[in-house]
């Protein structure tokens, strides 16, 4: 490895990259970056992890995805399934499975046909239908039609996931800096200047945007414009119960409202969320939950899971999570300015390839090309072609 | 136009007598409430078939106490009263409520949060053992069940309940081993300036030591708790009694089978912050609590607090604040209220604002014995969570505020949304890194502020 | 077993019988859930993370440290939830799914 950056104990300093926005991104990237040999500096405007990172679902999920973006989350699960021995901290990763369930024919066929489409991406799924499906999971519903089995994904915590990242990072070497929110970035002939609102200014030749929801505003900076929405993805959890769903379990509805997914932790509590999104205040930094959704997830809640009818629920919360038109995040260099990369607007799914894009986006910074195929994720694809 | 609705929250003295204000105006207030029957805390009736008399009940409140529930017996046909009801959430201008599993979400015009306080805890070893209860717990066993918590007990903590509770139980004929009081008589003394401005209680509370030492219960005062100490017996964990340091820093032992403890009250202030209203520190209390003005006006338009859920005044007080919170939001309605009535209200919460300032002087909030606590002292008793815990949060996992902590450590993240545990576990924080306390904030409440059960269904309004 | 709380009067009332764990318990009419119990024992619950008993705390709805479950899965606030003739009620464990 080379040098760490130089110690911030000045108001400037310079490294090899700098990365923007410490959720888990811009976390997981800093300590990659580091295991590559780079010096990095990570500014977080607040705390690492604070945001949609610190307070999405925690869903370690692959099936389901867009087809082409398995190759990214195969190598993040890789290294979910590493992590205690990678970052010396337990993320409550667990890989109990993930299950989805389907009600309607239609959607059946949705998931018979993903079972199919995922094999040669190295996704083995399991299939059940109808009694088999209860057989299987008996804590469904009778009246589920399809379910299909992830055995080796699961879901993790996403309160520790991030701040472990960076706490690895700074271990590691690297400079993580929260409460250093940017107010200025510019690019001199060989360095991109990047400068907080507390005065301090840091230079890197490289720079890496992972600002989630904010994101946008960033790469407009750079004259690169997209459509990126904030969401306010609803969450809640039970009181405490017997630990027994081990599955995740999500609903495969097309329904908007029916989108509901829950997953029990060790400790017993039911961890819920999807269904309708909150508002999102980004000025203020604020995320609006509308308790009234909170009601609304009720029924497809106990649609999947009955016995969830017995339990309580004792709190919510949301967070401020950017989406793009297309619901795929923007990842990998920018199209207009050399050294300038980005990871943000996963658009509600990107926990799991948290790690994965961190150590891809590794790649691309030290050595400008990666084995993960990109294309898909380009910020090119939202761009003019007379901008490019 | 149809008239404007006012959700009245709470249907304790506050909330009374501000649901009276708003029907003498003209208005139905809905006014709900978590009890089965009226009266709050202060004021808990017991069930319709114990036949002791209000004076056995309330004792020199009697008189306030019966006044207050004939109030409302005569408001009833002019109010929509929701017993058994649970206000839980909030969303553009609507209240959501739970009663029996139903949701309901009631458009407001203006909402007047009058829901109390409950006991401020400082915990110590021990002290989640069955048999040990709050201060205002013991209380409610005697009052509205003819219970007492156990044959010996030890009352513990600080504050005029401290005292007021230990002589119930003595003339219940439960005679109180002892009472344990964290506060000096010097800072009491100190309090004196404050308390002097409510001459009839402080009397009280005089008569209150007065009774119980003349009965041969050692009064305690100074002193520091160590641990609540167990046994066990056939069916369990037992009390056996309370290790406590005296103002010298001996080691005392007191047997007993039940503490009953508490160190002042903490509002209830969930409603206020879902509905985004400011927070300020107070330092007097060392607590967070919703900016108001001298009327009870929140930061937001048309939501008012009253009573001890917006700082801790006392029965009487929150009498006087009710009503003037509504002859408030009655004004701010467009009303004609008689400017005379309000100034008369206001004059007449003065010297409580000042007895208050007294009582947090002279009977202060222990919050030095949080950063003593061992560290496999559990704080939040929902989740388990240890001082040693929250302490790994501060340094280790380097959390600079009590919701990180949460996040990281699970510190008030339970049932009762830290309720018990959420100052306390500030002082732990605060302590931990050597900051102040207002550094460490205060647990952010969420929908719903109480378990809501997931069989709920809704009817959208 | 020797009970936690004691009555101290009001014992005129009508006694009626509840179901605690499989065990029938005497109460009188007007007691609630937790007062029923612990007139008759030394516990109301266990803690999930320990396992350690408990028996409430605040009797005011607010620590929400006294819930306990009807035989039919139904959650009681057993300090605010009247006792009521025939009532049947778990303390060790929430009816839940047996998967």
């Amino acid at each position: 490895m080379s040098h760490p950056a130089q110690p911030v104990t000045h108001t400037t300093a310079r490294a090899d990259v700098i990365i923007v926005g410490g959720g888990l991104m811009g976390a997981a990237t800093a300590f990659f970056a580091r295991q590559q040999g780079l010096s990095v500096i990570l500014l977080e405007r607040d705390l690492v992890g604070q945001y949609a990172s610190g307070t999405n679902f925690g869903n370690v999920r692959r099936q389901g995805r867009f087809l082409p973006q398995l190759p990214l989350a195969n190598r993040s699960r890789a290294i979910w399934g590493d992590l205690p021995r990678l970052i010396g901290e337990n993320v409550e990763f667990l890989p109990s499975g993930h299950v989805r369930v389907a009600f309607k024919s239609e959607d059946s066929a949705r998931l018979e046909k993903y079972a199919q489409d995922c094999k040669p991406y190295g996704l083995e799924l399991e299939l059940y239908s109808g009694r088999k499906a209860v057989e299987r999971f008996p804590m469904l519903a009778p009246d589920v039609d399809c379910a299909s089995f992830s055995p080796l994904d699961g879901h993790a915590n996403p309160r520790l996931a991030a701040p472990a990242f960076g706490r690895a990072a700074r271990r590691a070497g690297a400079t993580v800096l929260e409460g250093a929110e940017v107010s200025h970035i510019t690019r001199s002939t060989e360095d991109f200047v990047v400068e907080t609102t507390k005065g301090q200014r840091f230079t890197a030749p490289l720079l890496q945007i992972s600002s989630g929801a904010w994101g946008q505003k960033m790469a407009a900076a750079f004259g690169e414009n997209l459509p990126l929405t904030p969401k306010a993805p609803q969450m809640g959890v039970t009181e405490p119960v017997p630990y027994r769903i081990h599955p995740v379990i999500g609903y495969a509805s097309w329904v908007e409202e029916e989108g509901v997914y829950l997953r029990q932790v060790e400790r017993g509590n039911i961890v819920f969320g999807g269904g309708l999104r909150g508002t999102v205040d980004l000025a203020a930094k604020r995320a609006y939950l509308n308790p009234l959704n909170t009601v609304r997830q009720m029924p497809h809640l106990e649609r999947i899971l009955p016995d969830f009818a017995r339990l309580r629920v004792i709190r919510t919360w949301t967070g401020i999570e950017g989406y793009t038109d297309d619901d795929l995040p923007v990842m990998g260099p920018s199209a207009r300015v050399p050294g300038l990369y980005y990871a943000f607007g996963f658009c509600g799914h990107g926990f799991q390839l948290g790690p994965g894009v961190g150590a891809t986006m590794a790649d691309l910074l030290a050595t400008g090309k990666t084995e993960i195929p990109l294309a898909p994720f380009n910020i090119a694809r939202f761009l003019a072609p007379a901008v490019l | 136009m149809d008239k404007p609705v006012v959700i009245v929250v709470g249907a304790g003295p506050a909330g009374t007598r501000a649901a009276q204000t708003l029907a003498q105006a003209g208005l139905r207030p809905v006014v709900l409430d978590e009890n089965r029957q009226q009266g709050g805390q202060i004021y808990r009736r017991q069930p319709e078939n114990f036949v002791r008399p209000a004076t056995k009940l309330y004792g020199a409140s009697a008189r306030s106490a019966t006044a207050l529930h004939t109030a409302f017996a005569d408001l009833l046909p002019h109010i929509d009263y929701r017993p058994e009801t649970l206000a839980w959430g909030v969303v553009d201008q609507q209240l959501l409520i739970e009663h029996k599993q139903r949701v309901e979400a009631i458009a407001y015009d203006a909402l007047i949060i009058a829901t109390g306080a409950t006991d401020r805890i400082m915990p110590c070893p021990g002290w989640t053992l069955p048999g040990v209860f709050t201060l205002g717990g013991a209380q409610i066993a005697l009052k509205a069940q003819a219970c007492a918590i156990g044959s010996a007990p030890v009352f513990m903590g600080t504050g005029p309940l401290l005292y007021l509770v230990a002589w119930q139980y003595l003339k219940a004929g439960v005679k109180p081993r002892a009472v344990l009081d964290t506060s000096s008589l010097k800072t009491r003394i100190n309090g004196l300036r404050g308390l002097r401005h409510r001459p009839a209680i402080l009397a009280q509370g005089v008569r209150y030591m007065a009774d119980l030492m003349r009965s041969g219960v050692p009064l305690h005062t100074g002193i520091q708790p160590v641990r609540i100490q167990e046994q066990e017996e056939a069916d369990g964990l037992r009390v056996r009694g309370v290790t406590w340091r005296n103002s010298r820093g001996q080691l005392r032992h007191t047997v007993g089978d039940a503490v009953g403890m508490g160190y002042g009250l903490r509002s209830e202030t969930q409603l206020a912050d879902l509905l985004k209203c400011d927070f300020a520190f107070d330092p007097t209390s060392r607590q967070w609590l919703p900016v108001t003005d001298e009327d009870g006006a929140t930061s937001q338009p048309g939501v008012y607090t009253a009573g001890d859920g917006a700082g801790i005044r006392g029965a009487d007080g929150a009498e006087y604040a009710g009503a003037l919170a509504a002859l408030r939001c009655l004004a701010d309605m467009g009303h004609t209220v008689a400017t005379q009535d309000m100034a008369r209200l206001r004059k007449a919460l003065e010297p409580m604002n000042a007895f208050r300032h007294g009582l947090e002087t002279g009977f202060p909030w222990p919050w030095r014995n949080a950063a003593s606590l061992p560290d496999e002292t559990v704080i939040c008793r929902c989740e388990n969570v240890t001082a040693g815990d929250i302490r790994r949060a501060a340094d280790a996992l380097d959390a600079p505020e009590l919701n990180r902590a949460k996040a990281f450590v699970r510190v008030g993240m339970g049932r009762c949304q830290g309720r018990m545990c959420g100052l306390a576990g500030a002082e732990i924080l605060a302590a931990a890194r050597k900051m102040p306390i207002e550094q460490a904030g205060r647990i952010r409440s969420a929908a719903p502020i109480k378990p809501l059960p997931a069989k709920i269904r809704g009817i959208m309004t | 077993m020797k009970g936690l709380f004691r009555r101290v009067s009001e014992t005129q009332r009508s006694p009626i019988t509840i179901t605690v764990d499989g065990q029938p318990v005497t109460a009188l009419e007007g007691d609630t859930v937790l007062t029923a119990v612990l007139l008759a024992g030394g516990q109301l619950r266990h803690n999930e993370f320990d396992g350690k008993p408990r028996a409430g705390f605040c009797l005011m709805g607010a620590c929400q440290d006294c819930r306990v479950w009807t035989e039919d899965g139904d959650e009681l606030r057993a300090c605010s939830t009247p006792a009521t003739p025939g009532l049947r009620i778990v303390t060790a464990e929430v009816p839940w799914t047996s998967q």
